[in-house]
């Protein structure tokens, strides 16, 4: 055999070694995965917790309800009317339960607000409530709803953001609610097709300010359109989106739109979801925004006067994707906050990636850099992501993260990829027209999609264990939130899926797993507590946590933060940083109970 | 004295023809990130062009024992940092390395046959579609940018006398994209969208007119290009995403073992001629 003939033959054998790559990546891949355990308590042995699906019993029989829109989109529907299934959870009437609203996005279709009965069951009273049919032509359909004390009296105040008008509902000491869209000026904002809202104090007068995410631009009413140029004009980097708003409390009921002086009107990105922290412990919460079409946006506050956009600076602004949600969580225990984004994935035609930025080393005192590492922590592929969530779901003191996905499921093996796939790579003025659109004509578009749970390893890897422990969900979920619902110390799901039915996950953990949950109430601060930073300190680590005024995708989750400890014999201490500034320290307090903390009066 | 009349032009610069294909991708590469920042990350780019050095340098030197040049390197390891999407490092390296090494195993009477970035694009769309995709969506949205990338692109293969290859897929392109629209029912403009996208200038400008993969025949070339746009009419037909890296993977290659055989057949014909011509003009003296 000759020298050139020895060397054919090697490079050979090395070239069909490098098409075994993938396979044998993909074979290691299903060596490592979780196996189906037959029993629960298996399950629960082996990971820490079993989620059991329980809707049935609880009575929750919602079934979401999308738009039905404009005759010249009906091509198209399933794609453009694919939003609008929230939930967001408060405990309306302090009970002590936690209570749960959805949204409904067909006119005529209710809103539904699930009270919580305590033994394990709920009923819906948002007709009897008066928030329950709000969705009309005059004022447009629920996108979803979050839950502030606006006028810190102690209860629960209720905003849907929609495709039509802002709705504020004030809570009527827990025996029902009055709309005060008009009289707040909420209602005098406009048209805007919202897709997103947050609650935060942004200048630290105590008072709960909103943040309004807008998703298509105002100018658009679906149900009397002007024309069809109503679609993004670049699939990565779109400059039409709606604008989005800083409505400032005024403290006697009114706000303010303060937006374009605090700097947040310098771009039009499509953005879907918006989370608030203090992310750089300026003592004033920052935003951050994932955009659909475009670059995730870091606003940093700047002590309380206006926003700056840091987004690049912080490395979060180069890469254009599809942000679907965000969502703050200290997954390495080391005090700071990652941020999660959802992304969309589809094998062979997209592959963005879900984006888990965290602080990198050039992080420091107010200066933030991040980089995104969710290849490495293996959180990466959440295929057409929505509502991605942090919940330590067994209790171990380290973060687990659970993302809804699935975008548009219709007829079985059946796909629109292609079609969108031709007229995305197109030029501005062709995907801009919605007639220039093929038709979907029933066919699935990245639907029957599972719903992702990764577990926590707690050095930074995570692993699917969906299947595993019960939770594998493959309706078009878009919302996700937590809460204790059972009062049982451990954190109970609920998904609320696109023109399908909710789904609520009753938690089993393990029971030697140690827990703590506070309950906060501001005094100087605003009463909801709303960007309080709480810092738990227990066995030489650390977990921050934030107060939040909803986050995700179109979700709140319930206000308690609920801390799990593993096999802690003990907390060291608890440090709250009210959104005032005082600093609280509760020592050593008491395991697996839920503390009530007032915020002192007097500072500290 | 000297006569001028026989003397050689001056040559002035020539630009070496082997460099164009690099320089005119470098340039529409930093044209594209300048405006719209269109690469993930320069360390994937980095990483693919790292990995088609190295490759073609072991392997070339494996097999002919010396070193060559790396233009055609650089240009593949460059078309897989742009072409291939994905939140992994790894898809560009193997992207990157099959498309060079698929240049020293599947050779056709010693020379390749496959475009190289061709087959490693098509390769990893088979073999790793759960991790990598491809570009298949438009650079920003600035109609003007496109433009200048068609023009400096079309100029460019003008000079080096591939135009009509661009010429006769895009106009084939445009016909088929029509029957399409007649037979899904959707938009025109629906069916050509893509072209707009650079995905299809990269593959226009590039990958098809690869001199080292195309038939040697103007002519040829012209039928080739007609040929690959109709055979991805039906790849669309099919809903294939990616249907162009399909019809010039099936096309490329067959065309050129076509080329071969009909040169190997002229041949014989004429080595057969002097024969028979000679037979021919003995026959008519007697």
């Amino acid at each position: 055999m000759t020298r050139q003939k020895k060397a054919q033959l090697g490079i050979s054998i090395f070239f069909i070694g490098l098409l075994l790559i993938p396979f044998s990546m993909r074979y290691l891949d299903a060596l490592r995965a979780p196996g189906i355990l037959e029993e629960k308590a298996e399950v629960i042995e082996r990971f820490g917790f079993y989620l059991e699906n329980i809707t049935e019993e609880t009575g929750i029989n919602f079934v979401h309800q999308r738009a039905r829109l404009d005759s010249r989109l009906e091509h198209i529907l399933p794609q453009i009317s694919s939003v609008g299934a929230s939930v967001a959870v408060s405990d309306f009437n302090k009970n002590g339960f936690p209570d749960i609203y959805f949204t409904n996005s067909d006119f005529g279709a209710p809103n539904a607000l699930y009270m919580n009965l305590g033994d394990g069951t709920f009923i819906d009273v948002a007709a009897e409530m008066g928030i329950a049919d709000i969705n009309n032509e005059e004022t447009g359909v629920s996108m979803g709803a979050i839950w502030g004390d606006i006028n810190n009296n102690g209860f629960e105040d209720l905003l849907v953001y929609k495709w039509g008008r802002l709705a504020l509902f004030r809570n009527d000491f827990g025996s029902g609610f009055t709309d005060i869209s008009k009289e707040s000026g909420l209602y005098d904002a406009g048209w805007m097709n919202a897709n997103t809202a947050v609650w935060l104090d942004y200048n630290g007068n105590g008072y709960l300010d909103l943040f309004v995410g807008g998703y298509f631009h105002e100018s658009v009413n679906f149900w009397n359109l002007e024309h069809t140029r109503i679609m993004p004009d670049s699939y990565e980097y779109a400059t039409n989106g709606g604008r989005n708003y800083l409505f400032e409390n005024q403290g006697d009921g009114t706000f303010m739109d303060v937006s374009e002086q605090v700097g947040l009107l310098q771009t039009r990105r499509w953005t879907l979801a918006a989370a608030a922290a203090d992310l750089n412990g300026s003592g004033f919460p920052d935003l951050v925004l994932a955009n659909d079409y475009g670059v995730d946006e870091l606003f940093l506050n700047e002590n309380g006067t206006g926003f700056r956009n840091a987004s690049t600076e912080a490395g979060m602004g180069q890469i254009p994707k599809s942000g679907m949600s965000v969502a703050f969580g200290d997954i390495l225990n080391r005090g700071q906050f990652a941020i999660y984004i959802t992304n969309i994935s589809e094998p062979a035609v997209l592959m963005q990636g879900n984006n888990l930025w965290t602080p990198s080393r050039r992080s420091g005192g107010e200066l933030l850099h991040f980089r995104n590492i969710a290849v490495s922590a293996g959180v990466d592929i959440g295929e057409w992501g929505y509502g991605g969530r942090f919940v330590d779901f067994n209790n171990n003191g380290h973060l687990d993260l659970y993302v809804a996905n699935g975008y548009v499921s219709d007829e079985p093996d059946t796909d629109y990829w292609y079609d969108y796939a031709k007229v995305v790579g197109g030029n501005r003025n062709i995907i801009m027209e919605a007639a220039n659109w093929p038709s979907m004509n029933g066919r699935t578009f990245s639907g029957y999609q599972t719903n992702k749970l990764w577990v926590n390893d707690g050095a930074g890897r995570f692993r699917e264990v969906a299947a595993s422990v019960g939770a594998a969900l493959n309706l078009d979920s878009r919302a996700v939130a937590y809460a204790d619902l059972f009062g049982t110390g451990s954190l109970d799901l609920i998904v609320a899926s696109q023109n399908q039915p909710v789904v609520v996950y009753r938690n089993h953990v393990k029971p030697e797993n140690q827990w703590i949950a506070l309950s906060l109430e501001g005094s100087i601060s605003n009463n909801s507590a709303i960007g309080a930073i709480i810092e738990t300190h227990w066995n030489g680590q650390v977990q921050k946590r934030a107060v939040h005024g909803g986050d995700a995708f179109s979700s709140q989750s319930m206000r308690n933060v609920h801390i799990g400890l593993g096999d802690a014999a003990k907390v060291d201490q608890i440090v709250i940083r009210w959104p005032s500034g005082q600093v609280q320290i509760l020592e050593a307090p008491a395991l697996n109970q839920l503390h009530h903390i007032t915020e002192p009066e007097e500072i500290l | 004295m000297i006569n001028q009349a026989t003397l050689p032009k001056p040559a002035g610069f020539q630009f070496p023809k082997a460099l164009i294909g690099p320089l005119l991708i470098s340039a529409t590469l930093l044209a594209a990130h300048i405006s719209f920042g269109i690469l993930d990350s320069w360390q994937k780019l980095m990483l693919a062009i790292g990995v088609s050095f190295l490759v073609e340098a072991v392997l070339h030197y494996l097999m002919f024992g010396n070193t060559r040049n790396m233009s055609s390197a650089y240009v593949s390891g460059i078309s897989a940092g742009i072409l291939i999407r994905s939140p992994f490092f790894w898809p560009f390296a193997l992207c990157a390395a099959i498309s060079i090494a698929s240049k020293y195993v599947l050779r056709y009477k010693g020379r390749h046959i496959w475009n190289p970035t061709n087959f490693g694009i098509v390769m990893i769309l088979l073999i790793a579609s759960d991790s990598a995709a491809v570009l298949s969506i438009q650079w920003g949205n600035n109609m003007w940018a496109m433009f200048v990338i068609w023009i400096v692109g079309f100029i460019t293969l003008y000079k080096v006398k591939k135009f009509h290859i661009s010429a006769v897929y895009l106009l084939s392109f445009i016909f088929f994209g029509y029957i399409r629209s007649l037979i899904t029912g959707d938009a025109f403009i629906a069916e050509i969208a893509v072209a707009t996208g650079p995905m299809y200038q990269l593959f226009v400008l590039f990958m098809m007119t690869d001199p080292k993969t195309t038939v040697k025949s103007v002519r040829g070339q012209m039928f080739v290009a007609f040929l690959i746009a109709f055979v991805e009419l039906f790849f669309r037909l099919g809903e294939a995403v990616f249907a162009p890296f399909y019809a010039l993977f099936i096309v490329g290659p067959l065309a050129l073992i076509v080329e071969d055989q009909w040169n190997e057949w002229k041949k014989r014909k004429t080595e057969a001629m002097p024969a028979n011509a000679t037979s021919g003009a003995i026959n008519a003296a007697e």
